[in-house]
């Protein structure tokens, strides 16, 4: 039978005849180690585990643990030992070797590894049957078993009696309790030399014999033995020691032995040892004359006491500062962090910026690397308790800063929604939430929305944290969202678990929360979440978040129509069927074409929404808020006080010049089209061609199409509408002067102050419209409610989501003479010109509401080209990008 | 026929997704409570185990369907039929019953089928709670679940299940594999005390693309960690779908002294939970899983159906199965 030892910790450890030795770490053994034991004794279990890395980094294959002591409680301490090796996956990887005299002790030992690993030992001193019932338990334990020479007389201290306890030891093993040779790993006793004592003149050479023997005769097992043993003579000469346990290993490993309990990193090798010294070992080893201890013993004492420290490099030491925190991170490597934090205080102005910088990117890079499957989660876990310890450190001189500004971090709540009972993610994220400061209200599994939301808010925790595992949590979500928003609250709200998504979240969720709604995709993603979500620039990062999901709304929408589209005669019937009657049609004060041009542009100023000016310069943020952000606030504020200084010049000198022109006319729908009529006469002056939504649509939620907002033409409702076009005027030879004068910035300025003069100038004028032209209106809005679109009726444009049809700006510009009256025509691509206008339409019955068009068929298509009158071939540029 | 002997002929069939099937029916509060719980505090919504006493109608339809489509091996729906995983619900007192009736109903459906033998796998899944990580973040040393309490809950589900008549146990999901480790030492220990063997499934679960169970085994580490007994098969399922799963299959398929199974997802769920993947789609990426030889038993997780199954079973018909030796 091949010798083969297949041992397990997070990772397999395999070693066949090819792979020579396996060589055991010691130092986790309190009876080994006194510094071990004192770690252990008080307590010191960090420090413990420390010792446990050094001896995996020094090139252990398996660790040794062992506690038993008498001063100590043996199995609790294994017990907790080995489940915080568990949380160390560095170490974990490895297996362990359980070693004890205490049978509770192994017992316990083995109810904690995962693994399979090794039990140290078992022997026949206590007879046959104790010896078969623990070798079955620890099979049914998934564990190998050292076997120790030993039996009901003592321990095997020659060649026959090794041979005699191990071959009866193996049949016993193989034959009655069925274990496999391959997890047999027999100790036959490594005794020590150069004692002066003749009995132990064959101590060494025995050893030798009996593994040969065992090698050849008991197929399948293995052999292993602690070498330290055998130099115990020469205890204080680390030199001649090391040297003997080179030698003796170098002859075990050439008759068999493939396990050793060794310290990898006080090894020398057998080709460096000084020839004489070699010579002098062998033959008290080999018993090769007897005068061979005398002169071992003469020897050594002229033998250097060189103790070799032999240190594991640590060249990531030598990194750069910020490297090296992450390092600690990516690693989990908790002994330097405190240090290096140290060094980082005097390099930053605020002690929250060393968190809020190199720690975040260090947790940014961990976050990386899950997402792409290099690290896992108990690392993930172990990284966050280093960034705690970080944290912990530097809480009090964050405290002691006077700034006094700290956002102290904050109250979350968690819980596994109603219907699910899955929380082991939910528990990792609270792991690493907890680890990075935040309090955590954890409210378990299966809650219901209506409790969550009451216990936050009695709690007034500043953030609720969702999971869930399984597919029906997701509406589950969707409710708490609803009942979050029904008792006004304004906090965020987190979305993780494995179901969930980020499209999930824009798509179903948030739209049902006014507040923040986010999706974590990790564990590793959560600090940074709440990190800005808490922190100075919450603003903009909820306001980014918001654009990117209306984004991703945008995007699901337009893949989600690409997906399934219906037969235009089908999005027909599901037309939306509005009322048309006193309530939701009103007769227009004034009906016709208007235009003016505005003498003062204070009159707009106000109107303006700052926000997408801002975003074009890649400052995020809403604004006001942007103005006062930490990080870019200073450059927000002295943007715009250029754009203000720009527009007041431009006033000066007469850069602008603000032309309108609308009209309200009476108007009817047919199908998809919309009959816009001459002022009290029948006469047709156009037909608006529309495009309806061809998207599959959810029962209850209809096809739209703008012509659904105005009365039927058969419906004996006299209906109206409107269209508009602004303009801010040419400031293209203006902004070329600017250019000439190699002054780039204003001219960009220029432009973008004239696109949002345009933009307010639509606002303003549409709000004219609707209290005095229409005058359907009487209540004064403030700008953030114009901006949040919160009155009655609606402007789309050409071009944009609901008509994404350009050809229809013809009919907007016959209709008004935009040409003749505002100095405003359309390019051959039917772009305005100059380019800060604005043109559209006026609905205003109170359901009209902007919607989407992301795709048509060709059916839609082919009967747009016959109502227009014109060819498919023709026509189809102008309908590319939708056309599916 | 001994399966042993079968799985040397022929790749045997596995069923699919409870969880998604009853999701068709859209049932109710009332429905999972029925008339015996219906007195319990707190939602029962969504404990599926629980419908083989409320709803047994509806698993037996379930059972019936899987057999039609060509299932040799289903499951029993008692995928969290322990004490640990009841308590979230208070049921505790109903997990002899719910492991009982659940073997017993998929039993009563196989018996239906004649033409060739139909084995009843009792289902064990992985409780809710890790043996190997601590749910706290003061304390990595703290655990949630010890080895004994999941030994003992698992000893009683598996005594029920066998006491309702199951074939073979199937411990499922494996995402820690301390608690497997856990049910298979409760489960020696029941056969030693009834005096009487059943063959049995081991399947883990391979959580993310780091190739790794949740619980941070590789799944060469997971194959040795469970080596010492005399498994049926040992296999992967759920979290991936089979493209995904493939390479950690290989790397069992490669080792294992054993029969090798495979019950992947229909693909990764899409962003809204659901599974997209259909019978064909799934059939026509699980065939490079028969032409390298990776399978001998081979059904579906969450987001399969019948249709699924029966795609998989036409094509895996054409195909020899794994060879292996001890």
């Amino acid at each position: 039978m091949e010798r083969i030892l297949r041992l397990s910790g997070l990772e397999p450890l395999v070693a066949t005849k090819e792979s020579n030795f396996v060589n055991v770490g010691e130092r986790t053994n309190v009876t080994g180690s006194k510094a071990f034991l004192r770690l252990i004794r008080e307590e010191r279990f960090e420090e413990a585990l420390a010792v446990a890395r050094e001896q995996v980094e020094g090139g252990a294959q398996i660790l040794d643990v062992n506690m038993d002591e008498a001063m100590i409680d043996g199995k609790t301490a294994m017990v907790t030992f080995l489940n915080l090796i568990a949380s160390e996956p560095e170490i974990a990887k490895i297996p362990i070797m359980i070693d004890s005299s205490k049978w509770e002790i192994i017992e316990a030992g083995l109810k904690c590894w995962q693994g399979k690993g090794v039990v140290n030992s078992i022997s026949l001193k206590e007879g046959e049957e104790v010896f078969l019932q623990q070798a079955k338990y620890i099979k049914t334990m998934g564990a190998a078993m050292i076997v120790m020479a030993f039996d009901e007389v003592g321990q095997a201290d020659s060649f026959d009696r090794r041979v005699e306890i191990c071959s009866r030891s193996y049949d016993l093993l193989v034959k009655k309790a069925g274990i496999h040779p391959n997890d047999i790993i027999f100790d036959p006793n490594i005794f020590p030399v150069a004692t002066g004592m003749e009995e132990h003149a064959l101590n060494a050479l025995d050893f030798f014999r009996a593994t040969a023997w065992i090698t050849e005769h008991l197929p399948g097992c293995h052999i292993s033995g602690g070498v330290s043993n055998v130099s115990f003579s020469f205890r204080g000469n680390n030199a001649v020691r090391e040297a003997m346990h080179a030698v003796f290993l170098y002859h075990a490993i050439q008759n068999g032995m493939d396990m050793g309990i060794v310290n990898p990193t006080m090894l020398t090798v057998y080709s460096d040892i000084d020839p004489i010294l070699l010579e002098h070992i062998e033959d008290v080893f080999f018993n090769r004359r007897p005068d061979a201890t005398e002169r071992l013993l003469s020897l050594a004492e002229t033998v250097q006491q060189g103790v070799k420290e032999v240190a594991v490099e640590e060249l990531w030491r030598s990194f750069e500062l910020v490297k090296r925190i992450e390092h600690s991170l990516v690693k989990g490597i908790d002994k330097y962090i405190e240090e290096d934090i140290a060094l980082c205080l005097p390099m930053y102005e605020k002690p929250l910026q060393i968190i809020e910088g190199p720690l975040m990117s260090g947790m940014n890079v961990v976050g990386d690397l899950f997402g792409e499957g290099k690290m896992f989660l108990p690392q993930v876990v172990k990284s966050a308790r280093v960034m705690k310890k970080a944290v912990a450190f530097l809480q009090p001189y964050i405290e002691a800063d006077s700034q006094g500004e700290i956002q102290k971090a904050g109250k979350i709540l968690m819980a596994t929604v109603k219907g699910d009972v899955h929380d082991i993610g939910k528990n990792i994220v609270g792991v690493v939430l907890a680890c990075n400061n935040y309090e955590i209200i954890d409210m378990g599994v299966m809650v219901p929305g209506n409790e969550i939301v009451q216990r936050a808010i009695e709690e007034g925790c500043d953030i609720i944290g969702l999971s869930g595992l399984i597919t029906p949590s997701l509406d589950e979500m969707v409710k708490v969202a609803s009942a979050m928003e029904e008792r006004n609250l304004k906090i965020p709200l987190l979305i993780g678990g494995a179901t969930t998504s980020k499209v999930h979240t824009a798509v179903k969720i948030a739209p049902n929360y006014s507040g923040s709604v986010i999706y974590v995709p990790d564990a590793s993603r959560a600090v940074t979440v709440a990190e800005k979500l808490l922190g100075g620039d919450q603003g903009i990062f909820q306001e980014d978040v918001r654009t990117d999901y209306e984004k991703v709304r945008q995007h699901h929408e337009q893949h989600a129509a690409s997906k399934r589209l219906i037969p235009i005669d089908a999005a027909r019937k599901n037309s939306l069927k509005l009322e048309f009657n006193e309530h939701t049609v009103s007769l227009p004060k004034k009906l016709g074409v208007f235009s003016g041009e505005i003498a003062a542009l204070d009159e707009i100023i106000p109107y303006i929404d700052w926000s997408p000016f801002f975003r074009s310069w890649d400052l995020h943020g809403k604004f006001p808020e942007i103005l006062n952000d930490e990080v870019v606030g200073e450059e927000a504020r002295k943007l715009l006080e250029d754009a203000k200084v720009c527009l007041s010049e431009g006033q000066q000198k007469g850069w602008f010049t603000p032309r309108y022109v609308f009209g309200i006319f009476s108007a009817q729908s047919e199908g998809d089209d919309i009959h816009i009529f001459e002022t009290n006469s029948e006469k047709c002056l156009h037909r608006q061609i529309g495009l309806r939504q061809q998207t599959e649509k959810v029962a209850g939620q209809p096809n739209l199409c703008l012509s659904d907002f105005i009365a039927p033409i058969n419906s004996g409702v006299q209906d109206y509408m409107g269209c508009f076009v602004v303009t801010a005027g040419d400031v293209t030879e203006v902004c070329r002067e600017f250019e000439l004068a190699h002054d780039d910035y204003k001219s960009i300025l220029l432009k973008a102050v004239a696109d949002r003069i345009a933009e307010a100038m639509a606002e303003w004028l549409h709000e004219r419209v609707r209290q005095e032209y229409w005058g359907y209106e009487n209540q004064a809005l403030s700008n953030e409610e114009l901006i949040a679109e919160k009155y009655r009726g609606i402007r789309p444009a050409p071009g944009y989501p609901a008509c994404p049809d350009h050809y229809e700006k013809l009919g907007i510009f016959e209709l008004l003479k935009a040409k003749e009256t505002l100095g405003v025509s359309l390019t051959e691509s039917l772009a305005m010109h100059p380019a800060s206008s604005v043109s559209g339409w006026y609905f205003a019955h109170p359901d009209a509401k902007y919607f989407g068009i992301t795709g048509i068929l060709f059916d839609q298509f082919e009967s747009v080209c016959e109502r227009r009158g014109l060819t498919p071939s023709e026509h189809r540029s102008w309908f590319s990008s939708i056309l599916k | 026929m001994d399966i042993t002997t079968l799985l040397q002929d022929r790749i045997l069939i596995l069923d699919g997704a409870m969880g998604t099937m009853i999701q068709r029916y859209t049932l109710t509060e009332d429905d999972f409570r029925g008339e015996v719980f219906k007195e319990r505090s707190g939602s029962l919504q969504g404990n599926n185990d629980l419908l083989n006493l409320t709803r047994p109608d509806i698993i037996f339809e379930i059972h019936k369907a899987y057999l039609e489509a060509g299932a040799d091996i289903i499951e029993t729906n008692t995928f969290s039929g322990t004490i640990i995983a009841q308590a979230d619900y208070h049921l505790e007192d109903a997990v002899y019953d719910i492991n009982f009736e659940g073997a017993r109903l998929a039993k009563d459906a196989a018996k239906l089928f004649t033409d060739r033998p139909r084995f009843v796998a009792g289902s064990i899944g992985p409780t809710n709670r890790t043996a190997s990580i601590s749910p706290d973040v003061n304390n990595p040393g703290y655990r949630a679940v010890t080895f004994d309490d999941l030994s003992m809950a698992y000893a009683q589900q598996i005594n029920a299940l066998i006491d309702g008549g199951v074939d073979i146990l199937l411990i499922e999901t494996v995402f820690d594999t301390l608690n497997a480790k856990a049910a298979l030492f409760a489960a020696e220990k029941v056969f030693e005390e009834r005096n009487t063997a059943l063959p049995i499934m081991v399947s883990g679960t391979i959580t993310d693309l780091s190739g790794r169970t949740l619980s941070g085994q590789t799944p060469e580490a997971f194959l040795i960690s469970l080596q010492h007994m005399p498994l049926l098969s040992i296999g992967l399922n759920c979290a991936l779908g089979s493209e995904l799963m493939e390479p950690y299959l290989s790397a069992l398929a490669e080792r294992a002294p054993f029969a090798v199974s495979a019950h992947p997802n229909a693909g990764l769920p899409n962003a809204f939970g659901q599974y997209d993947e259909t019978a064909a789609l799934m059939r026509d990426k699980m065939a490079s899983f028969f032409e390298k030889k990776l399978v001998n038993i081979v059904g579906g997780c969450c987001g399969t159906t019948p249709e699924h199954i029966r795609a998989i079973a036409d094509l895996a018909r054409k195909y020899e199965p794994r060879k292996w030796s001890n």
